[in-house]
């Protein structure tokens, strides 16, 4: 098994190269938990790699909160690579040369499937503030059609971290025998009350600005995007750690100094790369994604229909699972991977687990880390082994 | 481990859920697997062996046995097994006391330090042992407790653990010859099979 190194992955023998998304209307209704039913929707998906003659050796990418379908390679005429370029491509740990890797837009997100931007059928208006509540399951049964569309039976993995990590658990209880594989990466069977706290300060932030509009900016011909921008400051502070902000920012000044008898305004680093944040994410985020899919979040519980038994849940589950948690990981933090880990062992099912070292904070699921490449490659290298039928 | 793999797998149960202690790179997992189908985990905190571990299927979870093993239920599994890491751990009796809380059976095994080559060695030369089976300097050492048979037994007793099976195992000669005859001078390595 070969595995990228950190100075090479940009370099084309190491990259998927330049793909074009894809686009899928589909046709079957969504039965949503809200009860809502979505008669058709719009689904952007982009895939790396080549379907084998058995359809077997297919992996679908659950996408995190502000994610999108565009995981790895390169869009025309962008030089910035997709969100996990570090970890998909050729001889990348998710390998495009040995899967058919799926990486999709989730519904309720804004990058061009269903969701708060597009049309409601019904007003034929945006649908805004009214975008039915959306839940986990949802995004699964989604998935689930467009896994249909593309003449897929069984996933050889789903890998998500963070709420994609939720989006793996849930297939592996919902559709038991659709899936292999389940790698849960810095994820969790439920929020803790100061993560649903962060949530919420962030939706306040978006509803705060006047521009909000209740949710109706769009017909308005405003953008909530002070409001959008403030939320992301304290999501980002939170997915960083105290060590790596220290390390990366310190006390560092962007302009101005305190030097005594100096009145100049004062810029520390760490502020002017907050705001910079900030700003470019309310540039091609939406007020109403970011809220539907923090609730999302919110609402996530794994067991919440197993009478609240973690063990009892994971007892439907057939595929094997591997588990990945950041030490640094204070929102995500390495004991709920246990609770998962607990709850697996005591259901029986195949586990493997793996505590990677970073400062990184929740955000080191997506960054190059040497240990997290080797355990999530050889894992995958197995799976695909496997596919191949060579049983180490 | 081939010395005492035969006492294992004899006391495994076809398809039991077993849970072994330290791990290393999953060669007796693997084998149990293999041959006994059983489902088993293995703990272990060495960034390498976990690799190992994963590159060949086998159940592992990077955890760290000082810190205590409370994650796990009340008789969880049917046998809980550490081989040779008894003595590099910080408390052996209160992980004994965890083993047998999980499984409903525990195997053991450790190297004897009343074996006569340690002895000797500490006798004449005057210096802590260095020998196949602690092959440490005392300064650099994962092996914090040094221990005999007889210690083992004590604590057990004194612990109310039940000793179902326990065997003497050497290679060397005389050992091998002797070590029935006089067990605490010349087994090299310990192996119990305990209840409560």
């Amino acid at each position: 098994m070969s595995l990228a190194t950190p100075n090479d992955h940009n370099s084309p023998q190491n990259s998927v190269g330049l793909v074009t998304p894809q686009q899928v209307l589909i046709e079957q209704p969504l039965n949503l938990a809200c009860g809502v039913v979505l008669p058709s929707h719009n689904l952007v998906y982009e895939t790396y790699g080549a379907l084998n003659q058995e359809h077997s050796n297919a992996i679908l990418i659950c996408h995190a909160l502000s994610g999108d379908h565009h995981a790895a390679g390169f869009h025309k005429d962008e030089s910035k690579p997709g969100w996990w370029d570090h970890y998909i491509g050729p001889n990348k740990p998710i390998d495009s040369n040995k899967f058919f890797i799926v990486s999709v837009n989730n519904i309720g997100s804004c990058f061009g499937s269903t969701g708060p931007t597009s049309e409601n059928p019904a007003t034929g208006k945006p649908w805004g503030a009214d975008f039915p509540p959306l839940r986990a399951r949802d995004w699964v049964e989604s998935q689930k059609l467009l896994m249909e569309h593309l003449g897929i039976d069984c996933w050889a993995a789903v890998i998500g971290g963070s709420l994609g990590g939720m989006q793996a658990m849930r297939w592996s209880l919902e559709h038991p025998d659709k899936l292999k594989n389940a790698v849960v990466i810095a994820s969790s069977m439920s929020l803790t009350a100061q993560n649903i706290a962060f949530n919420e300060i962030a939706r306040r932030a978006i509803k705060s600005d006047p521009d909000f509009c209740d949710g109706n900016y769009l017909l308005e011909g405003k953008m909530p995007q002070r409001g959008l921008a403030l939320a992301r400051m304290i999501g980002h502070v939170t997915y960083l750690s105290d060590e790596l902000m220290g390390q990366k920012f310190g006390r560092d000044l962007r302009s101005g100094d305190l030097l005594q008898g100096k009145a100049d305004p004062v810029q520390f680093q760490i502020e002017s790369y907050l705001n910079y944040q900030g700003d470019k994410f309310s540039d091609f985020f939406d007020a109403n994604s970011y809220i539907l899919i923090t609730k999302m979040l919110d609402y996530f519980d794994l067991a919440r229909e197993y009478n609240h038994d973690p063990v009892a849940a994971f007892k439907h589950a057939q595929c094997d699972f591997l588990v990945i948690s950041f030490s640094s990981d204070w929102r995500f933090s390495p004991d709920r991977s246990r609770e998962i880990n607990d709850a697996l062992i005591a259901a029986g099912k195949n586990l493997s687990y793996v505590a990677i070292d970073s400062d990184h904070g929740h955000d080191a699921f997506l960054l190059p880390n040497q240990r997290y490449e080797e355990a999530l490659g050889s894992y995958l290298c197995r799976v695909a082994d496997q596919i191949q039928g060579i049983e180490s | 481990m081939n010395q005492y793999i035969d006492f294992i797998k004899q006391r495994i149960e076809p398809r039991s859920r077993v849970l072994d202690l330290g791990c290393g790179d999953g060669s007796l997992l693997i084998q149990l697997k293999e041959e006994l189908d059983i489902l088993g985990y293995g703990l272990e905190i060495d960034p390498q062996s976990i690799g190992k571990c994963i590159a060949r299927g086998i159940n592992v979870i990077e955890q760290d046995l000082n810190k205590g093993l409370k994650n796990f239920a009340d008789q969880s599994f049917d046998t809980v097994i550490m081989t040779q890491t008894l003595q590099a751990l910080r408390y052996p009796h209160l992980v004994l006391d965890e083993m047998l809380r999980i499984g409903s059976k525990c195997i053991v095994t450790f190297p004897n330090f009343g074996n006569w080559r340690t002895r000797s060695y500490l006798n004449f030369r005057g210096r802590m042992p260095v020998t196949k089976q602690l092959a440490y300097q005392w300064y650099d050492t994962p092996n914090i407790h040094f221990f005999t048979h007889a210690d083992f037994e004590a604590l057990c007793k004194e612990r109310e653990i039940n000793i179902m099976h326990r065997q003497f195992l050497a290679n060397g000669f005389p050992d091998n010859l002797l070590k029935s005859v006089w067990p605490n001078l010349f087994t090299e390595i310990a192996v119990y099979h305990l209840s409560r």
